[in-house]
């Protein structure tokens, strides 16, 4: 389909504002007789409180409040599962244990919030806090994850008898008669180590109750105002229309501003409905690593059957994933390290068998990537140690294991992080592939470059990897979308902004249907005072569904645009265009009628209606796919090791993405770039350092090292088209796809430059220190 | 307050007084005093870069000062450099490139930047990486923000 407006580079609407400082984050907001929060925070990660005395905090001038969880009665109650163990699998063991407002009796993990003060200002806040003094009987810490499980272990809930969180098996075929075919049977370990999201913006909050109208205004930097709105309601004994949230400019999300209920989210409502007075918390950026969600943290055990040609015949998993403290997002991450963990290859048998165990380490809910990068990562050095072990070109082992294009739809046949089926419903891997190789010039490169590089003493290495991203799951996201009286077109979503551009993106969908410009367009997509249902932005999923509402909405206004200009111009809908804020006769015109004129003509103030008719040129749709639209990708790299300090340099970076139909490829781009500087991270930089309290030791960013232009290579985004076929725009998701290849990759690079050592790499994050310590063990 | 200071502080070409607490951080200043809540904050240790504000012509980050240290002194801030109707050429060629995806971190690019520009007009890629260095951004991955600083320099010269 030929388009005039999708797929275009369109400069973004949202920027003018952004860019002169005119924009409204959650941290902007400041109310008349305006009180501020701040926390008190557990030091230790596991202990019990003997006592909590406020009394000092209390005396302080300018201090209104200062609450325990004792002062909050009945309304102290633990976070909402927010998402349900998997009902389709059998013998599925799912211990839900969830955050809590503040801490009542013992500490789960450091950053837990035991007591509140609210104050006239932020500083006095903080003033306050300093002086509460809480008794602790600190417990041994759980942290390991192939110990917790045994038994006389230390234990984070004590009333479970374990540190299971969760228990599930998935398999598909028989992994162990496949095994008994098996030319090669590798077996490895791998430790996947957590990261942090880290945001620019750290979280936020303002809560406003308004008594006489008994009406709750809430600015969230959440990812999901809709369910946020929803649940505050059920907690508070509100009905829905009582609650507002807005997310307005969110300042970055990744993930973890999806989670909910955070303490805080629990605690600001309460705290303004006891007071009556707005209260705002800004979280800070030691918080934001002591109390926002986090993720990656697995131990596996692999085993992959292959043939010696190179064919995989199965493999066998075994994960042991952290969720933390607690377990409120369920079993998303892990189910997807599981529907990514075969990549893109035709595997027919897989076994892998998932623990899921609760630490006294922050929660763990999606992070860019949410999972998935662990399974990339697992699946593809696999195929890379296989390569070496059957002496065989890892590009050909790839391509002979590839999901043929004529296979799809292709049934995983195990659940995904949906619960349904893990159906790949398109794709054409081998081209892209190929694609990468030579736009990295890979024969070039190990033919020419390497060799000569390699005499010049230099440690240059490549490392291409392919990747699927499941995208674009349910269960449904809806679209309003009306044409204003001035015949601009205003427009709302639930999906909230947190950078993805949906400003531009949605209105580019609209524009094109309506046939106005996208200036236009005013679309709204955090505000649940513009659209009532919704779920939120995640698992990269906005075009695909909210896009696709999008288009449902804009698509039916169209409709109902030239049922009433072909009666009022006298002329078959079929003979009617739209263009330039206009509906003209194709053949004459000059005989036009304006968008705004019509919208006014559609909701007359005096007169008959005809029966049936709706007022207005206003739709809202929803659209709910019964599977997601899997999207592929290729990153390459060429980087050298400086052998004295270890320190990388990445010298040519290129991905290829399919992610089917593009609204936006300047946007496109922008998501891959971004990607692929978390997920440089997550391969050598970004890796959180807990003791054996579970003491985070680098909760900075001086400590926490998140690349900067200095780390980041140039990357060559080259573009493969094959559009999702279960939805009218035939998007796929391409939000998180940037981080989940670039680990495996960096891994496959490094093991490449230094051939003169033994390296198998079966971690990540790496950093300096820890690939010198690889090295000198690998000469032992 | 038992303790006071009185601030005389020109911002974007105009001259506050205001009665202050003297610990208030010039962050917090600008963003609750003067309401110019364009200066963003993301790490109040001096490293993200989101805070930075123009002081006496170089960038400086406003949560690393004291409000009463730039007492007599004159600021911009990103409310400075341009309006929606008439942007500074480098946040023109910020929208044009795509150089911000969230924009929370965007206003310390810009104000790190606009100095760097006048006094590097013909910028090398590695001098713009080396000149942004100091500025985290975790939606861009940079890419497209020294794409911008190059398109703003062929503007401006």
């Amino acid at each position: 389909m030929t388009y005039k407006v999708i797929g275009k580079r369109v400069k973004r609407v949202e920027d003018p504002r952004l860019l002169t400082g005119g924009a409204l984050f959650v941290g902007d907001v400041n109310l008349p007789n305006m009180l501020h929060a701040a926390f008190f925070r557990s030091d230790y990660a596991h202990a019990k409180i003997k006592s909590i005395d406020t009394s000092r905090a209390k005396e302080i001038p300018g201090v209104v409040g200062v609450y325990t969880a004792e002062d909050m009665g009945e309304a102290w109650e633990p976070g909402p599962p927010l998402v349900s163990p998997p009902p389709t699998l059998e013998g599925v063991v799912f211990n839900s244990r969830r955050q809590v407002p503040l801490v009542k009796d013992k500490v789960k993990h450091a950053g837990e919030i035991i007591a509140v003060v609210v104050a006239e200002s932020r500083y006095i806040a903080e003033d306050a806090v300093e002086e509460i003094f809480v008794d602790y009987e600190p417990l041994p810490a759980v942290t390991d994850l192939e110990k917790c499980l045994e038994p006389g272990h230390p234990l984070v809930h004590d009333d479970l008898d374990t540190n299971l969180a969760a228990h599930l098996v998935q398999n598909k075929g028989d992994y162990e008669a496949a095994k008994k075919e098996a030319d090669l049977v590798l077996k490895r370990k791998f430790k996947l180590d957590r990261g942090a999201a880290a945001a620019m913006e750290n979280r936020g909050i303002v809560v406003d109750w308004d008594q006489k109208n008994q009406h709750l205004m809430v600015w969230d930097t959440t990812q999901s105002p809709i369910p946020i709105r929803n649940g505050m309601a059920t907690r508070l004994g509100l009905r829905t229309h009582q609650v507002r949230v807005v997310a307005p400019f969110v300042g970055g999300g990744f993930g973890p501003k999806i989670m909910m209920f955070y303490a805080e989210e629990m605690v600001l409502p309460w705290l303004t409905m006891k007071l009556n007075r707005p209260v705002k918390w800004i979280e800070d950026r030691k918080e934001n690593f002591y109390a926002t969600t986090q993720e990656r943290e697995q131990v596996q055990e692999v085993e992959m059957a292959l043939s010696k040609e190179g064919r995989i015949l199965g493999i066998k998993q075994k994960i042991i994933h952290d969720t933390g403290a607690f377990d409120p997002y369920g079993l998303t991450t892990p189910l997807n390290t599981q529907s990514h963990s075969m990549g893109g290859y035709d595997v027919q048998n897989y076994n892998s068998e998932l623990f899921v165990v609760f630490t006294n380490k922050i929660i763990v809910t999606p992070v860019r990537g949410a999972g998935r990068p662990q399974g990339i990562y697992i699946v593809e050095r696999m195929l890379d140690i296989a390569s070496k072990e059957l002496k065989l070109d890892p590009r050909d082992v790839r391509r002979l294991n590839f999901i043929p294009k004529d296979a799809f739809p292709y049934n995983h046949e195990i659940i995904d992080q949906a619960f349904v089926e893990l159906i790949l419903d398109s794709g054409d891997y081998l081209p892209a592939y190929e694609k990468a190789l030579e736009k990295i010039e890979y024969d070039k490169f190990v033919q020419e470059e390497q060799p000569r590089l390699r005499a010049e003493g230099k440690h240059v290495g490549i490392g291409v990897v392919p990747f699927i991203e499941t995208t674009g799951v349910g269960p449904y996201e809806g679209a309003r979308v009306a044409v204003e009286p001035s015949g601009k077109i205003s427009a709302a979503t639930g999906v909230g902004t947190q950078g993805q551009s949906h400003m531009t993106s949605f209105a580019q969908i609209i524009a094109e249907e309506l046939g106005v410009e996208v200036e236009d367009v005013s679309l709204v997509s955090g505000d649940t005072a513009e659209i009532h249902w919704g779920t939120g932005t995640f698992a990269s999923r906005g075009a695909v569904v909210a896009g696709n509402a999008v288009l449902a909405a804009a698509s039916d206004v169209r409709k109902k645009v030239l049922k009433l200009a072909s009666k009022i111009l006298e002329t078959p809908e079929d003979e009617l265009e739209l263009g330039g804020g206009l509906v003209r006769v194709v053949d004459i015109p000059e005989k036009s009628i304006s968008l705004g004129e019509l919208a006014v003509l559609a909701n007359p103030f005096r007169g008959a209606v005809e029966p049936g008719t709706e007022p207005g040129l206003e739709s809202i749709k929803y659209f709910g796919p019964a599977y997601g639209a899997t999207a592929f990708g290729v990153h390459g790299m060429i980087l050298e090791v400086d052998p004295e300090t270890m320190m990388i340099k990445i010298h040519k970076y290129i991905a290829v993405e399919d992610c089917g139909t593009m609204l936006n490829p300047l946007v496109v781009e922008g998501q891959i770039h971004g990607g692929v500087s978390m997920g440089i991270g997550n391969a050598y930089y970004e890796k959180l350092h807990y003791d054996e309290n579970a003491q985070l030791l680098n909760a900075s960013l001086v400590d926490y090292l998140i690349p900067t232009s200095a780390e980041m290579p140039h990357i060559e985004v080259y573009h493969e088209n094959t559009p999702a076929p279960n939805n009218k725009l035939g998007t796929k998701g391409v939000g998180e796809a940037g981080a989940i290849p670039v680990p495996a990759a960096f891994a496959q690079a490094l093991e490449n430059a230094l051939p003169d050592f033994n390296l198998e790499i079966t971690e990540t994050p790496l950093s300096p220190n820890r690939l010198f310590e690889l090295l000198y063990k690998s000469e032992e | 307050m038992e303790n006071t200071f009185e601030l005389s502080v020109t911002v974007n070409g105009t001259s506050y007084q205001k009665v202050i607490d003297p610990r208030t951080l010039l962050s917090d200043f600008l963003r609750n005093d003067l309401e110019l809540t364009g200066t963003h904050v993301g790490c109040e240790h001096g490293v993200c870069g989101a805070c930075t504000i123009i002081l006496n012509g170089d960038p400086v980050r406003s949560c690393l000062l004291f409000a009463p240290q730039v007492h007599g002194q004159e600021i911009i801030t990103v409310e400075g450099l341009g309006t929606v109707d008439d942007m500074h050429p480098l946040q023109e060629a910020f929208r044009e490139a795509h150089a911000l995806q969230c924009g929370f971190c965007t206003p310390g690019f810009l104000t790190t930047l606009v100095p760097w520009l006048e006094e590097n007009p013909n910028p090398t890629e590695e001098e713009i990486r080396e000149a942004i260095s100091g500025n985290l951004c975790r939606c861009t991955g940079y890419q497209h923000i020294i794409d911008a600083v190059k398109l703003a320099a062929e503007k401006m010269n």
